[in-house]
C-alpha cells in the first residue's frame, strides 16, 4: 500500500496494571477508504482505537494523522480535530431528547444562551440527510436501541469528521438499518473521510471493506487490501490454527420431554407461546429484535410475572415466582445483557462464578470448596483470566461470557437457556461456546438457543421456535429449516405449526 | 495463573494497605506533637472509649453503603434506644423516675428490649427502601427525624440514675479492659465474619456491585436489602444502650447527634465506596481508628473544636477522591 496515509499508529504499546494490552502495534489508514480491523475479542482493537482518540494515553508509540504527530489528551480534542468514534456500548443520555444528544458539549449558542432553534433544525437536517426517520424530539428512552444506534451514528457523521471510527455499529440492527448504514458509509467514503470498521460479521466486512488488518493477543499481525484476502484467510490469521466447524453440532440422542410450556402469557410482550423441550436437545428461538424470545424465557424462569398459561419441569406443573426456585429446580438462565445483568464486575472471577450457587457453600461458607469450583470451570472452559481473584470486568468480552457460563453450568441445571450466547465474542470462543453447548447437549441436558444470528440457529439447533410480536409462528425441524422460512416465520408472513406445537392465536397487530 | 497464598504485599499497599500507612503516620505526628503525651495507656484508653460506640455504628452503617445505599438514622436510633433502656434501667430510688414508682428490669430484659427496637426500626426502613425504591438518603432523611421526634415524645428530659448492672456494659472493666472496647471488638469480628464467611455477606457485595446481576442469579435482593437495615438500626441500638450505661444518664434531644456523619466518615475512610459493592472491614476499623486519632491528637495539641472539623472534612474527602480513582468501573 503506498498510497498517502492520513493516519499512521506506530509501535503503540499499552499497559494496564498486570496487562500488556497492545504490544507494540501497527495501523496505515486511507483517506476515503473503508480499514476494517479485525482480531478475537482481547486483540486489541478497541484498546488501540481509544488510544487514539484520547480516552487512553498510549504509553509508548507515535500517533501520526494527516502528517503530524497527534496525542489526544481528550475525546472532544479528537472530535475538534477531525476524529470520531460510535462505541460499541451505546451510552446515551436516556432523559435528553435526540437534539440534546446530537449537540451535547458542542451546542450552538447565540450570546450565552443556546440557540434551540438552530440545534434542532440541524438535527433535522442531519437525520434527512442520512434518510433516518427519526423523531428528533423525542427523548433517547424513547427510541429502540437500533434507533439510539442510528442517531449514535448520525452523531459521529455530524461531527465533519475526516475519520469516523464505527465499534460494532451493526450489533443492533436490523438488515434494512445495515443497508441504510452502508450507504452512509458510501456517501462519506465519496466525501474522502476515512472510516475504521470493527466488526466481527464476516459478511459485512467482505462486503465493504477496502483494507484489512488483523491483530491478536495485542499484536499486529498482518494488515491488506480486502480484495487479496478472503474468510479463510483472516480467520486463520486471527486465531493462528486452523478452524474446523463454526457449529459442531453433534448428535445425540432425543430423549423425553423436560420441559412443557401451554400458551404461556406474560404481558404484551409474551401473547401465546407452547413448546416442548427435549433432553439432549437444542431448541433454537429465532425470531426478529423485540419478538418475545427473551421474555418468554424470562417468564418461565420467573424473572417477569406470568399473566396465563401452564409450564412443566421433569413432569411436575410448576409457576417460578423468583429466580432462585427455578434455580433449585434445575432451570439456568445466561442472559443477553452481560454487563448489565450478568457480570458484577467489581468482584473477582471466582466470586462471579459461585455466584448462583451459594446456598451449596454451607455456613460458614466453604471458601476451599468456592474456590476449587471456580478452578475447575476456568479449566474446563478454557477461561483467560491471570488468577481467579482477578475482577472479572479486567476480562474481555468473551472471558467474561465463560465465567458466566461456568456460574450457570456449577448449578447443575437440567435445562439452560443461553440467551445470544455469543453476541460481540471472537471466532475462537464462538467455537469453544458452540462446541460447549453440543456437548451439554450430549450429556442430556435440555438447551434453548436464544440467538438472531440466522448461521448460529441454523446451524447449531435440532429444532426451531419462530416467534414475531409475542406469538409462536412456526416450530421447524432441522431437514425443514431454511434461511427463508425462519425469516417468513420472523416476519409474521405465514401462520404455521408443526409437531407438537399448539395452534398460536392468530397473525399478530 | 497463580493460587497465591499469605501476604501479597504489593496488592496489600496499593490496595487498602495505604490508610494503615496513613494512621501510623498520625500516630507518630501525634507522638511528636503532644511531646509523648499521645502513646500513654490511658489516653489510648480514652481514645478507644470515646471511639469504640461510633466504631460500633460504622460496622453497621458500611453495609448500608456497601449495598450501594446509605442510613442517616443510626444518631436518632442511639438517642431512642438509649433513653427507651435508661428509663427502664433507673434505680427504683431515683429521684424522678420517667415511668413511675416501680422497679428497673433485669438489664438482660432491657438488653434484648433496646435491641429489638433497633431490629423494628431497620425492619421499617429497609422495607420501605427495598420495595418503594426510594433513594435511601430521602427514606432515612425521614426515618432520621421520626426516630429523634420519637425519642424526645417519649423523654422531654434528662433520664439518670442508671443502675450499676446496666452500666456494666458501657462503663464496667473487665481486667484493665473497658468492657465497652470488648464489646467493639466483638463487633468488628461479628461483622468480618457476617461479611465475608456467610452467604448473606456474598449477597450484598453482589447487590451493592450489580443488583440485577445478582437477582438473575437467584439472590432475594428486597430480603437481603431490609436485612443491611436491620443490621445497621441493630448497630446503633447496641451503641444506644451502651452510651447509656457508660454515661449513666440520657438526654434524648442530644445524645447521639451526628453520630452518623462521623461512623460514615469512619466507614468512607476504611475504603467503603458509595458506588457500591466494595466494602473491607479491617479497613473501616481503620478508618475508625484514623478517626480516633484525629479526634483526640488535636484535642490534646489544643486545636480549636472547629479546625478539628475542617481537617476531618478534608480527610473525608480525600479519602474518596483516591477510592473513586481505584474503583472506577471500566466503562
Amino acid at each position: 500500500m503506498n498510497d498517502e496515509y492520513i493516519l499512521e499508529m506506530q509501535d503503540i504499546v499499552k499497559e494496564f496494571p498486570g496487562v500488556k494490552a497492545l504490544k507494540g502495534v501497527q495501523l496505515k489508514v486511507r483517506p476515503g477508504k473503508v480499514h476494517t480491523l479485525m482480531g478475537e475479542n482481547g486483540a486489541g482493537k478497541s484498546t488501540l482505537m481509544k488510544c487514539l482518540i484520547g480516552i487512553y494515553t498510549p504509553t509508548s508509540g507515535k500517533v501520526i494523522y494527516q502528517g503530524k504527530e497527534v496525542h489526544y489528551k481528550t475525546t472532544l480534542e479528537a472530535m475538534n480535530d477531525g476524529i470520531s468514534m460510535i462505541h460499541q456500548e451505546l451510552s446515551p443520555v436516556m432523559e435528553r431528547s435526540v437534539v440534546d444528544n446530537v449537540w451535547m458539549g458542542r451546542e450552538p449558542r447565540k450570546g450565552i444562551v443556546c440557540d434551540q432553534r438552530k440545534m434542532r433544525k440541524d438535527t433535522v437536517d442531519l437525520l434527512k440527510r442520512l434518510d433516518l426517520d427519526i423523531n428528533p424530539d423525542l427523548k433517547m428512552k424513547e427510541l429502540t436501541v437500533a434507533q439510539m444506534q442510528m442517531v449514535e451514528i448520525a452523531k459521529a457523521v455530524s461531527f465533519n469528521s475526516k475519520i469516523v471510527i464505527m465499534d460494532e455499529p451493526t450489533s443492533s440492527l436490523t438488515d434494512n438499518e445495515v443497508e441504510q448504514l452502508f450507504k452512509i458509509i458510501a456517501d462519506l467514503k465519496a466525501k474522502n473521510v476515512a472510516i475504521i470498521y470493527i466488526s466481527h460479521k464476516m459478511e459485512e466486512i467482505f462486503r465493504i471493506s477496502d483494507d484489512i488488518t488483523v491483530y491478536r493477543d495485542g499484536e499486529y499481525i498482518a494488515s491488506d487490501k480486502a480484495e487479496n484476502l478472503d474468510v479463510n484467510k483472516v480467520i486463520k490469521l486471527m486465531v493462528g490454527r486452523e478452524m474446523t466447524s463454526m457449529f459442531p453440532k453433534v448428535e445425540c440422542p432425543i430423549g423425553e420431554t423436560v420441559l412443557k410450556v401451554e400458551h404461556l402469557q406474560s404481558g404484551r410482550a409474551v401473547k401465546d407461546v407452547s413448546f416442548e423441550l427435549h433432553k439432549g436437545e437444542i431448541l433454537g428461538f429465532a425470531g426478529l429484535v423485540g419478538a418475545g424470545r427473551t421474555e418468554t424465557c424470562e417468564t418461565i424462569y420467573g424473572m417477569r410475572p406470568r399473566t396465563g398459561g401452564k409450564v412443566w419441569l421433569k413432569g411436575k406443573e410448576v409457576h417460578f415466582h423468583n429466580p432462585s426456585q427455578a434455580i433449585e429446580h434445575g432451570l439456568a438462565l445466561l442472559t443477553e445483557d452481560r454487563r448489565g445483568n450478568g457480570i458484577v464486575g467489581l468482584l473477582s472471577v471466582e466470586e462471579n462464578t459461585v455466584l448462583a450457587n451459594l446456598r451449596k457453600y454451607g455456613f460458614p461458607l466453604n471458601q476451599k470448596k468456592m474456590h476449587d469450583d471456580a478452578a475447575e470451570f476456568v479449566k474446563k472452559l478454557n477461561t483467560k483470566t491471570p488468577s481467579l481473584k482477578t475482577p472479572i470486568m479486567n476480562l474481555s468480552g468473551g472471558n467474561q461470557q465463560k465465567v458466566l457460563v461456568g456460574r450457570w453450568l456449577l448449578t447443575d441445571p437440567d435445562v439452560l437457556v443461553v440467551d445470544e450466547p455469543t453476541r460481540g465474542i471472537d471466532v475462537g470462543a464462538k467455537a469453544e461456546i458452540h462446541s460447549l453447548i453440543s456437548q451439554l447437549a450430549a450429556e442430556g441436558k435440555a438447551i434453548i438457543l436464544i440467538s438472531s444470528e440466522m448461521p448460529e440457529v441454523m446451524g447449531m439447533s435440532d429444532r426451531i421456535l419462530v416467534m414475531h410480536e409475542g406469538l409462536m409462528t412456526g416450530i421447524i425441524d432441522r431437514k425443514d429449516a431454511t434461511s427463508e422460512l425462519v425469516m417468513e416465520f420472523a416476519t409474521g408472513d405465514t401462520v404455521n405449526t408443526s409437531d407438537d406445537a399448539a395452534q398460536p392465536a392468530g397473525k399478530a397487530e | 495463573m497463580e493460587n497465591k497464598k499469605g501476604f501479597d504485599f504489593k496488592k496489600f499497599a496499593t490496595g487498602n494497605g495505604i490508610i494503615w500507612l496513613v494512621l501510623i503516620l498520625l500516630v507518630i505526628f501525634m507522638e511528636i506533637g503532644t511531646g509523648a503525651k499521645f502513646l500513654t495507656a490511658s489516653n489510648m484508653e480514652t481514645l478507644l472509649k470515646n471511639e469504640s460506640i461510633k466504631g460500633i455504628l460504622a460496622f453497621g452503617v458500611m453495609m448500608c453503603i456497601l449495598s450501594k445505599g446509605i442510613d442517616l438514622t443510626p444518631g436518632a436510633v442511639v438517642a431512642l434506644v438509649s433513653v427507651v433502656c435508661a428509663s427502664l434501667a433507673q434505680k427504683s430510688d431515683a429521684s424522678s423516675r420517667l415511668l413511675g414508682a416501680g422497679n428497673p428490669l433485669p438489664t438482660f430484659v432491657i438488653v434484648v428490649i433496646g435491641l429489638a427496637i433497633g431490629v423494628l426500626i431497620g425492619f421499617l426502613i429497609g422495607a420501605t427502601i427495598a420495595y418503594t425504591k426510594i433513594p435511601p438518603f430521602i427514606a432515612t432523611l425521614g426515618s432520621q427525624l421520626i426516630c429523634r421526634a420519637i425519642a424526645k415524645m417519649y423523654s422531654n428530659k434528662p433520664v439518670s440514675s442508671l443502675t450499676e448492672s446496666f452500666r456494666f456494659l458501657g462503663d464496667g472493666k473487665v481486667g484493665v479492659i473497658p468492657m465497652i472496647v470488648i464489646v467493639f471488638v466483638i463487633m468488628f469480628l461479628i461483622s468480618y465474619f457476617i461479611l465475608n464467611k456467610t452467604r448473606f455477606g456474598k449477597n450484598v457485595y453482589a447487590i451493592g456491585g450489580n443488583d440485577n446481576a445478582a437477582r438473575v442469579s437467584g439472590i432475594n435482593v428486597e430480603k437481603n436489602l431490609i436485612m443491611v437495615y436491620v443490621w445497621c438500626s441493630l448497630c446503633a441500638a447496641l451503641g444506644g444502650i451502651l452510651v447509656a450505661g457508660r454515661t449513666g444518664s440520657s438526654d434524648p434531644s442530644t445524645y447521639g447527634l451526628n453520630y452518623e456523619l462521623d461512623a460514615i466518615a469512619a466507614a468512607t475512610v476504611g475504603g467503603t465506596s458509595h458506588t457500591g459493592g466494595v466494602c473491607n472491614v479491617p479497613g473501616v476499623l481503620c478508618g475508625i481508628l484514623i478517626l480516633g486519632v484525629v479526634n483526640n491528637g488535636l484535642v490534646l495539641l489544643g486545636v480549636n473544636d472547629n479546625m478539628t472539623n475542617i481537617i476531618k472534612g478534608l480527610i473525608i474527602v480525600g479519602s474518596v477522591v483516591i477510592d473513586m480513582r481505584k474503583n472506577r468501573q471500566k466503562v
